[in-house]
């Protein structure tokens, strides 16, 4: 009998080199405690949390120290107890600065104890209350903060909940790690978000794994078997295994790999009853309504062969990329390159001044050999971006207008629909930054209004 | 034989009717426009700049004869001369505007501003200033890629060493680069101005002097000497309210830039003319 065919998405789609090898193996190992933590109120999408705290205060451990802001965001929390010593201003690797707290750890102050909470016995709204409060944003590299996208608008009707275990960027295995170690946790942060989205009686889970990480196929299979609750609930939780492509892990593409349906432009994932939630989201959902505890850490790979020894670290947010190096051994001085998340979608920083936050999954330490700094060369008119663009748009015609200075013309060619998942950028072979181009089109269009 | 008749004949028919209806047309919907503003909009650059605060020449044809309230020198790329044009078009009095010039408030070559990472990519400002605000240390540097250059309506200025400089002469202060500047590092100023800060850093002194050796630290020694308080502080940043320096006049002999520990509030020069010696 022939393999069936593993289900993906239709459109483009590229095969960087995985390099995940690097970190896969290595388990979640605990930071110690830093002596610093620079911790940016804008640790999600939306705008910064207020600062309620002043200098030389003491706090707890998981004491608030940003609010959630007005309109779309989420609170911050202390990791750990400390002093205050600053609010001020904290690098931040897209926008240059924003406010944050220069927190002081406590060395001496015992980590709290989180005894298991009665959530069952909680509604749907006591529970996404709680998610909000906790400070609960998506943790695939967004940061969307998590009780929105948990509200659908009511007048549609979600009968899927999607969990992404895809983490279809090279060299990052944050997730991986974690749906090995923590696979009960997730499947009761799954069944949480079930009760949420009122879809435990008549909805479904999937959990969408790619095919290359076969043990957190079957480590995540085997925690819904033992999950007692599960069978007794008669819960539709299941994980499907999925062909390796990039961008797989990006909702709209999760959505038709998992489900065949296609999200029309410029509409959301509950226009086709689905609801999309990362892995690490769905633990740090089991950690605020199980536990009690807010999402004050997270999981971090640090890796490339720039980097002596790639590891899976649990930090505390506010950690000093420095510190992370040093934990692990230095860098070797092949390094060249450092990137905050994957090296698709990616950002690169310029120094280690910058802080591990809710929505970093990873840091890459590239050596020459992985990066490619050479320049970039005119279109060449191959169409190689149209064929890897899984949007079905035309990156090759906006680059070309905006070289020409011609912004206007470039959200003709669906520039308002991508993601920026960088498939086109990765096949140019006139290695033009696509990418690059969209983002300034979209930033000159936005300030003409 | 046929064929080709019916060819002619239909082609003929559809000729002679489309002809009867657009001449009715050109009766009936008629518009009845202003000589004047056709006058006017001749008599304007035609750069569609944007300096005047309307959408581009013809608009502000259009409403220089329309509405009584605009006034016929609004243009800031014409000369008096044209200006005086259009105010006998349409029979406006013309106040003299004083020459303005736009202004690029960095010296980073001079301060030795150091690159915080290696660039690579679009070269675009915009572009690079969305990478932690771009490759200079400074985040309220020149970035030098030129997209004020290219946006410059009247060609008037140029890239030289890294830097952007602004050809006083073509200049018309339209502020197309102001607005497209990134950092805001560019402002109008009159061309008569005395003084002006070679700076735009809103950061705290030691920030400034931790990454230019020329940056203005706002230490405000400025603010407290002018004695026609005309120097102020915003944001960390000086502005210096022209209107007010030139009125007061040269008895104060600049007191402002001697008193500069920074060296970086200077007696104007108009830098192009030093850039175009260099170049």
């Amino acid at each position: 009998m022939p393999t069936p065919q593993l289900a993906t998405f239709t459109l483009g789609g590229v095969h960087p080199p995985g390099h995940k090898d690097l970190s896969c193996t290595v388990p979640i190992e605990a930071l110690p405690l830093p002596e610093l933590l620079t911790i940016p109120l804008l640790q999600h999408f939306g705008a910064p949390a207020d600062p309620v705290v002043a200098a030389k205060q003491v706090v707890a451990e998981g004491d608030l120290l940003g609010a959630a802001p007005k309109g779309l965001g989420a609170p911050v929390h202390a990791p750990v107890a400390g002093t205050v010593k600053r609010v001020t201003t904290v690098p931040h690797p897209v926008l240059g600065k924003v406010r944050g707290v220069l927190l002081e750890p406590d060395p001496a102050a015992a980590p709290r104890a989180y005894a298991p909470l009665d959530w069952e016995s909680r509604t749907p709204q006591e529970l996404l209350a709680r998610i909000r409060e906790a400070g609960v944003v998506g943790m695939g590299g967004a940061g969307f903060p998590t009780h929105v996208k948990l509200s659908p608008p009511p007048d549609l009707t979600v009968d899927t909940l999607l969990i992404n275990g895809v983490e279809c960027e090279s060299y990052v295995t944050a997730d991986h790690r974690v749906m090995l170690e923590r696979s009960a946790d997730l499947v009761a942060g799954v069944r949480m978000l079930l009760r949420v989205l009122g879809l435990e009686r008549k909805g479904r889970a999937v959990i969408g794994i790619e095919n290359n990480k076969p043990d957190a196929i079957e480590a995540v299979g085997r925690a819904i078997a033992a999950d007692p609750a599960v069978a007794r609930d008669g819960l539709d939780m299941s994980v499907l295994p999925l062909a390796v492509k990039y961008p797989q892990g990006s909702e709209k593409q999760l959505i038709e790999a998992a489900t065949g349906r296609r999200v029309p432009a410029g509409a959301l994932p509950a226009h086709v009853g689905c609801v999309v939630q990362n892995v690490g989201t769905a633990v740090a959902v089991y950690e605020a309504c199980g536990l009690g505890r807010n999402l004050t850490h997270r999981v971090v790979t640090l890796t490339g062969r720039g980097v002596a020894r790639p590891a899976n670290l649990l930090c505390p947010v506010g950690t000093p990329l420095s510190v992370l190096v040093e934990h692990v051994g230095g860098l070797s001085d092949a390094a060249v390159k450092v990137v905050q998340g994957g090296p698709m979608m990616g950002f690169a920083l310029a120094d280690l001044s910058y802080t591990v936050t809710k929505q970093s999954n990873g840091f890459l330490f590239l050596t020459r050999e992985e990066t490619d700094l050479s320049d970039f060369g005119p279109c060449i008119r191959c169409g190689r971006c149209l064929a890897a663009c899984p949007m079905g748009l035309m990156p090759n015609e906006i680059s070309i207008y905006m070289e020409r200075e011609r912004f206007e013309g470039t959200d003709r060619f669906g520039l308002w629909d991508c993601f920026e998942c960088g498939s086109c950028a990765f096949v140019c072979p006139a290695k033009r930054p696509l990418v690059q181009f969209i983002r300034v089109a979209k930033l000159k269009l936005r300030q003409k209004g | 034989m046929d064929i080709l008749m019916n060819s002619v004949l239909v082609l003929f028919g559809l000729g002679l009717v489309t002809s009867v209806v657009l001449s009715v047309a050109s009766v009936v919907l008629r518009v009845e426009e202003d000589p004047r503003v056709e006058a006017v909009a001749e008599a304007l650059p035609g750069a569609n700049c944007g300096g005047c605060g309307f959408a581009g020449c013809d608009s502000y044809a259009a409403a220089v004869v329309n509405d009584p309230k605009v006034g016929p020198d609004k243009c800031v790329a014409c000369n008096a001369e044209t200006a005086a044009q259009i105010g006998v078009l349409t029979g406006k009095a013309v106040c003299a505007g004083e020459p303005q010039v736009s202004f690029r408030r960095c010296v980073k070559t001079e301060g030795k501003v150091k690159k915080k990472f290696a660039y690579q990519g679009v070269t675009s400002c915009a572009a690079a200033a969305r990478l932690q605000n771009g490759p200079d240390a400074c985040r309220f540097s020149c970035l030098g890629f030129g997209d004020c250059m290219r946006a410059c309506p009247f060609d008037a200025m140029f890239l030289h060493d890294d830097l952007v400089w602004i050809i006083a002469e073509k200049c018309t202060s339209c502020g197309v680069c102001v607005r497209t500047c990134p950092h805001d590092i560019l402002e109008i100023i009159p061309q008569a101005a005395r003084v002006q800060v070679y700076c735009s850093s809103q950061d705290k002194g030691k920030a400034v002097k931790d990454v230019c050796e020329a940056g203005c630290i706002a230490c405000g020694m400025c603010v407290k000497k002018c004695p026609a308080g005309a120097v102020s502080e915003r944001n960390g940043r000086i502005y210096i309210d022209h209107a007010k320096c030139i009125e007061y006049g040269p008895s104060c002999e600049e007191v402002c830039a001697e008193k500069c520990p920074r060296s970086i509030l200077r007696r104007m020069q108009l830098g192009a003319q030093k850039a175009e010696e260099a170049a």
